[in-house]
């Protein structure tokens, strides 16, 4: 433990937690967040369709704040909500938000010194975008932690305003698919990924990540295949470089 | 029953969605606390991100379809070439709109 503490402030030294940050954090996250607003839109028309109100689409939006779980609880919905489809609802908005806990540890080498107040703060506007961007913040050398909340709050904000305005307007956007729009969170992520490219060493547990990942997909319901290639590829990649340690 | 029930399943579902979600945000970068980081589990940790992004769009660019596939691989030239990621996602998105009308 005592040894783990010492690691962790050599690691820690440079890391700070200012409102420069936050805001770059919020500048870099703009053109992911407007990419996000077709989602939450369409999410917006669904939950509409579902029977929720209002009310109900605000609360959930702003306390849940995840869109894969979100879309597939309104799935599940029923108006009125029986007392058995609680359970359910929940165990899959578990299932689907468990990779969270992958993307979390990936950001403990920066955030342990930091204050926990600030650093669970952060972890509830935690989603796979400004999560990314801040991973490749700190790849980048940069060591502003709040660059995690700047951009958490920017997505927030335009998220319950999207499925907001998707509930209010409803045939806002009729067919997202028809114009391509869907295709944005995968241009995305692609564009995020060639930011992290590091060289050959990436090759192997990339590969083992997408080929998992795929037939995951293909065999397994809901957003396993997430968790399943993120684990399987993460894991190659952990044994690939203890591999070369040794060869040195 | 009555209105006051049915408000409490939606009230519990969400609030039980809300839960779960932050557990999952949290517990991660919690867990790790009681989990001493040993050379190995750092690279684990760096090996993370890539894999999982890896994991979230293979799906969609390698068995979505042709025009997935395609639009992918414009995407990833013009963020590799440019380095500029919002041209990137523009023209991603352009060439699937375009192509799911041709193909």
């Amino acid at each position: 433990m005592f040894e783990q503490e010492e690691q962790e402030r050599t690691m820690n030294e440079q890391v700070t937690w200012s409102w420069t940050g936050m805001v770059r954090g919020m500048r870099s996250t703009i053109p992911l967040a407007l990419g996000g607003l077709p989602d939450g839109i369409v999410w917006g028309v669904l939950a509409h369709q579902a029977g929720l109100s209002l009310g109900e689409v605000l609360l959930m939006s702003g306390l849940v704040c995840a869109g894969s779980a979100q879309f597939l609880a309104i799935k599940l919905w029923s108006v009125p909500l029986a007392a058995g489809a609680i359970l359910p609802i929940i165990g899959t908005t578990l299932v689907v938000n468990l990779r969270y806990l992958l993307l979390g540890a990936a950001l403990r080498p920066w955030f342990a010194r930091l204050h926990p107040m600030p650093t669970y703060l952060s972890l509830f506007f935690m989603s796979d975008e400004n999560w990314a961007l801040t991973m490749r913040e700190f790849t980048e050398g940069r060591r502003d932690a709040a660059f995690l909340l700047g951009g958490g709050l920017l997505l927030f904000v335009t998220w319950v305003s999207a499925t907001v305005i998707g509930k209010l307007v409803g045939l806002a956007i009729s067919d997202p698919v028809q114009w391509g729009l869907d295709f944005v969170f995968t241009a995305v992520f692609l564009t995020l990924l060639i930011g992290m490219w590091k060289g050959k060493s990436d090759l192997l547990p990339w590969a083992v990540a997408a080929v998992i990942a795929v037939g995951a997909a293909h065999l397994l319901p809901g957003s396993w295949y997430i968790l399943l290639g993120g684990l399987a590829g993460s894991l190659v990649g952990a044994i690939k470089s203890g591999g070369d340690k040794h060869v040195k | 029953m009555g209105v006051i029930s049915m408000l409490s399943n939606t009230l519990i579902t969400i609030l039980g969605m809300a839960l779960v979600t932050y557990m999952a945000r949290a517990g991660g970068l919690w867990l790790m606390g009681f989990v001493k980081p040993s050379p190995r589990v750092e690279a684990w940790l760096k090996a993370i991100p890539g894999a999982v992004l890896v994991s979230l769009v293979a799906p969609t660019v390698l068995a979505g379809g042709l025009a997935e596939t395609l639009a992918a691989l414009a995407t990833v030239l013009v963020a590799a070439r440019t380095k500029k990621m919002f041209l990137a996602i523009v023209v991603g998105v352009g060439v699937v709109w375009a192509l799911r009308r041709v193909l």
